[in-house]
């Protein structure tokens, strides 16, 4: 397998809430146009880590985190930087679908808006993120519906419209499918798939079989440490430590 | 035995409050109705008061109370309506805000003729407002103040944090996400808390009592800076007052009558909201 180069790491990476803490002295990369995977039992810190990358700890007063943020050569948490551009480089798609109470259209159109994209552009962009996201054909026809009225997979695959309508670098993706059924999970599954032809994709899953079916890296995390990081096929079939071994043969989790 | 018999008394038990509850409103609403309705006329809510309250309408008191829950409105909504976003969003959970809170929660439980006196203690003498229609639609703005901003901040306490994420998420900054999404979703929840509040402020008698409220004014009314007509203090003086009191009774009642419909009305309209919000979810 190429090495491809490295788009976002996080390096001595640790993260207090309060006095707990729940990320300890963390080193992780993610290579371009790859698809990582977190995985690792609950509680262990994934979505943690997922969650300093755009900065969503930032509103939390209790959270304090330390160590290296960088996408390139950007550092994340650079004084100077606003988050809001940190975050429209890096999209996220929430573990439940939360698009907003408006409709299908401008539940894409809000995000372009504050970020100050011409509005003549923004129907185009709109049609193309839709499209991006294979959502394109089940709502063209009804882009003034409320998004709350669709399924619960198109919901998903608009948000991730959402995140892809504003070109970020790499998507963040917390467990997007738990609450999906096989069908819609498939579906997001080859998106987040064809996606990393243009993005890099960090998703955390509690599922072994979806991080083997569309994840190139895999990193397994347990009680706020990386335990292991290689690709995905080793981690799965040759891990190098026992612990790993047992989560992914499903022995404890 | 007992097994069968113990849910019939549990079922029994239950029904009976409901019953007894409907009952009363039931003859509260009756007894309105039926000696209010016969003085209930075009005239009787167009006109103004002759003949020392025996005969004529009760225009004025009816203008006296609609202004006065708008003034009552300007007062708590901005600044009630402000505290909450300001309580729920943005301040952190340390004492200061728990003593704030705790405050309003408080402020909620004083009884309304303490407002009526910190009313006129203030507004009356102290800003030299003198009784007026403002020194009272102050008084009840700061009566309802605590209820907008428990209701508000309910209403915003429902929104999920996965809303706000989803905001933050495309480069909102907190005010925007604030603003764009979490404003307008709990905007219902919202409305119907300041509808219920202004509903229970128009019917209150003792804050305007030394603050504003006469029993007649001869000249139209609608002046903010003198003293006006209010539906329930009328109320009050044509069932207690006044010296022709079995004359005036059927006014009386159809005064009770207006005054009900008038809270039913703004009722209806937080109901009407309620309803409309969630057809659209």
């Amino acid at each position: 397998m190429t090495n491809k180069p490295i788009k976002l790491s996080g390096s001595s990476v640790n993260v207090w809430f309060g006095s707990k803490q729940v990320l300890k002295n963390i080193n992780v990369e993610f290579p371009r146009n790859q698809v990582t995977a977190l995985i690792g039992p609950s509680g262990c810190g994934k979505s943690t880590l997922l969650r300093s990358f755009n900065r969503m700890h930032d509103l939390s007063p209790d959270a304090r985190i330390e160590g290296e943020f960088l996408l390139e050569q950007q550092n994340l948490y650079e004084k100077g930087l606003s988050v809001t551009e940190v975050r429209r480089r890096i999209g996220m798609v929430f573990q439940k679908a939360n698009p907003f109470p408006k409709s299908i259209y401008e539940n894409i159109n809000y995000g372009l808006k504050i970020n100050d994209v011409p509005k003549n552009e923004r129907s185009e962009i709109i049609e193309n993120a839709l499209k991006e996201s294979y959502i394109w054909d089940e709502v063209k026809d009804e882009l003034q519906k409320p998004a709350t009225r669709l399924s619960g997979g198109q919901q998903q695959r608009l948000c991730i419209a959402r995140a892809v309508a504003l070109r970020p670098e790499v998507i963040l993706m917390d467990e997007p499918c738990s609450a999906l059924d096989p069908l819609s999970t498939l579906k997001i599954e080859e998106l987040i798939v064809k996606l990393k032809k243009d993005y890099t994709i960090v998703i955390v899953t509690h599922n072994m079989q979806q991080a083997q079916r569309i994840a190139d890296k895999t990193v397994f995390m347990y009680l706020g440490e990386v335990i292991e990081a290689g690709d995905t096929h080793t981690i799965f079939h040759n891990p190098k430590n026992e612990l790993t071994g047992n989560y992914v043969k499903g022995h404890f989790g | 035995m007992m097994r069968k018999i113990t849910p019939v008394i549990e079922w029994g038990t239950l029904l009976l409050s409901t019953g007894m509850v409907c009952f009363f409103m039931v003859v509260i609403l009756w007894d309105l109705i039926s000696k209010g309705a016969p003085s209930l006329s075009w005239e009787f809510v167009s006109t103004l008061p002759r003949a020392g309250m025996t005969k004529g309408g009760i225009l004025p008191a009816i203008i006296g109370t609609v202004l006065l829950t708008m003034i009552t409105a300007l007062v708590s909504v901005p600044f009630g309506i402000s505290c909450a976003i300001y309580l729920n969003e943005y301040a952190t959970d340390n004492w200061l805000t728990r003593t704030i809170r705790a405050s309003i929660r408080n402020l909620s439980g004083v009884p309304s003729i303490i407002y009526g006196l910190f009313g006129l203690a203030l507004f009356v003498q102290g800003l030299q407002m003198g009784t007026s229609m403002l020194s009272a639609g102050f008084t009840l703005g700061l009566l309802s103040l605590p209820y907008v901003i428990i209701t508000t901040e309910e209403a915003l306490r429902r929104i999920p944090a996965s809303t706000r994420e989803a905001a933050l998420a495309v480069g909102a900054t907190q005010f925007e996400s604030i603003r764009d999404v979490v404003m307008p979703t709990a905007l219902p929840g919202i409305l119907t808390g300041v509808v219920l509040t202004l509903s229970r402020a128009a019917g209150e008698t003792a804050p305007i009592l030394f603050t504003g409220v006469a029993f007649y004014i001869n000249n139209p009314a609608g002046f903010l800076n003198q003293e006006f007509m209010a539906l329930p203090y009328h109320l009050y003086m044509l069932s207690t007052q006044h010296q022709a009191i079995e004359q005036v009774r059927p006014l009386a009642y159809g005064t009770a009558l207006v005054l009900i419909i008038v809270v039913f009305l703004l009722n209806l309209t937080a109901f009407y909201i309620r309803y409309k919000h969630s057809k659209n979810d």
